[in-house]
């Protein structure tokens, strides 16, 4: 997930071509205080005009408790994105008030209330203790992420490079999202010249189950696809695996083993989810 | 319309656009003053599209000064939309 200040034209025209799953066009943190009108009117108008290219196209607007939120919103429902983010979620009460506005102004626009979704950052202490209940209780929030920088502010540490202050935070977000089957994307890692940190960090990420990162340069794209993607050798292993356990379901016959190792239901179901992200299927 | 207060948006950046807003006297008609990098090959339609968005928001009494580097047609409508807006008090972020 590429984050695009939302008030950089040139960014914002080139952001299909890195090859991102995802784009975000950001009008939060990303846009000076004088410029959320200039940035709301630009995204809104290359929204309609700019290729993407196969990337989902998300945009995050503002906090509604900033005098900029309700008109990012009426500027940018609309437009229906694949998705809105919505920073500083903190509770399953304000995640309700944000899709009754969101919903309302769908109805004004004879849009349906079901095709884009809406992505809840987790950025506060507030929000990571009520996280379970903004990820579960909506049938539009399909993914949550976690803000670090602001996370750590709200908590009155320094954002260090091991993550220290955030891995709760990190994993409790995870719960919630797997609880409720949705995705759970990892925050930024904010120096660009660190490829070997961001590496480390990433591989943290997909180890403790996040599903993606955020990035906010394209040169860190290619490591993020490199870690989140699985290997050759994962591949091969998971497709003999489904096959085998197919073949095994036909005869009859529950649990199998394969080199010596017992395959079960939860074996299968990680091999099916490394098949389905390396879109592979089986014959 | 006429301008209430001078206002500008956009920034020098390549593939951006900067407006400038001035209200003029009364009765002044329009005065633009356009300068683009790319004027030769799309001068004749970066005016086309300026002057279409002045009489769509039924502009008059201005002084529109624009220094283009090359900005797309989506990024010169936000950016005099945005200008257009600002002189009439109608949004955040004025000069």
């Amino acid at each position: 997930m590429l984050y695009i200040p939302g008030n950089n034209p040139a960014m914002i025209q080139q952001g299909g071509v890195y090859g991102a799953d995802s784009i975000l066009l950001d009008l939060e943190d990303a846009v000076a205080l004088n410029q959320k009108d200039a940035a709301r009117t630009l995204v809104r108008n290359m929204i309609k005009v700019v290729d993407f290219y196969d990337a989902e196209v998300c945009v995050r607007v503002n906090h509604l408790s900033t005098p900029f939120g309700l008109a990012d919103l009426e500027t940018i429902v609309p437009l229906q994105p694949s998705a809105i983010r919505y920073p500083k979620t903190e509770s399953a009460e304000e995640v309700a008030e944000l899709l009754k506005i969101i919903e309302r102004i769908e109805d004004r626009h004879g849009l349906p209330h079901n095709k884009m979704t809406l992505h809840a950052m987790i950025e506060t202490a507030m929000g990571v203790q009520n996280v379970f209940n903004i990820a579960s209780m909506f049938r539009r929030v399909d993914a949550i992420t976690i803000g670090g920088q602001d996370l750590t502010a709200d908590m009155n540490i320094v954002y260090t490079a091991d993550g220290v202050g955030i891995d709760f935070a990190r994993k409790r977000i995870v719960m919630a999202a797997k609880a409720s089957h949705i995705d759970v994307i990892d925050t930024v890692f904010p120096d660009v010249n660190d490829e070997e940190g961001l590496r480390r960090e990433t591989e943290y990420a997909k180890k403790i189950g996040f599903t993606g990162k955020a990035v906010i340069n394209p040169r860190q794209i290619d490591i993020i696809h490199d870690v989140f993607t699985p290997t050759e050798e994962e591949i091969r292993k998971a497709y003999h695996i489904v096959k085998e356990f197919r073949m095994n379901t036909a005869a009859g016959i529950g649990v199998f083993a394969i080199d010596g190792k017992m395959v079960d239901a939860p074996v299968v179901s990680r091999a099916e989810y490394i098949l389905k992200l390396a879109n592979v299927t089986v014959g | 319309m006429k301008p209430k207060i001078a206002a500008q948006s956009g920034t020098f950046e390549s593939s951006d656009v900067i407006f400038l807003i001035e209200p003029l006297p009364d009765n002044s008609g329009r005065k633009l003053d356009i300068s683009s990098t790319v004027m030769q090959q799309y001068g004749s339609s970066f005016n086309r599209i300026v002057t279409e968005m002045l009489d769509e928001y039924q502009m008059t009494d201005i002084h529109l000064i624009a220094k283009d580097k090359g900005a797309l047609e989506p990024t010169i409508k936000a950016r005099l939309e945005t200008a257009i807006n600002r002189s009439m008090e109608r949004q955040e972020g004025t000069l």
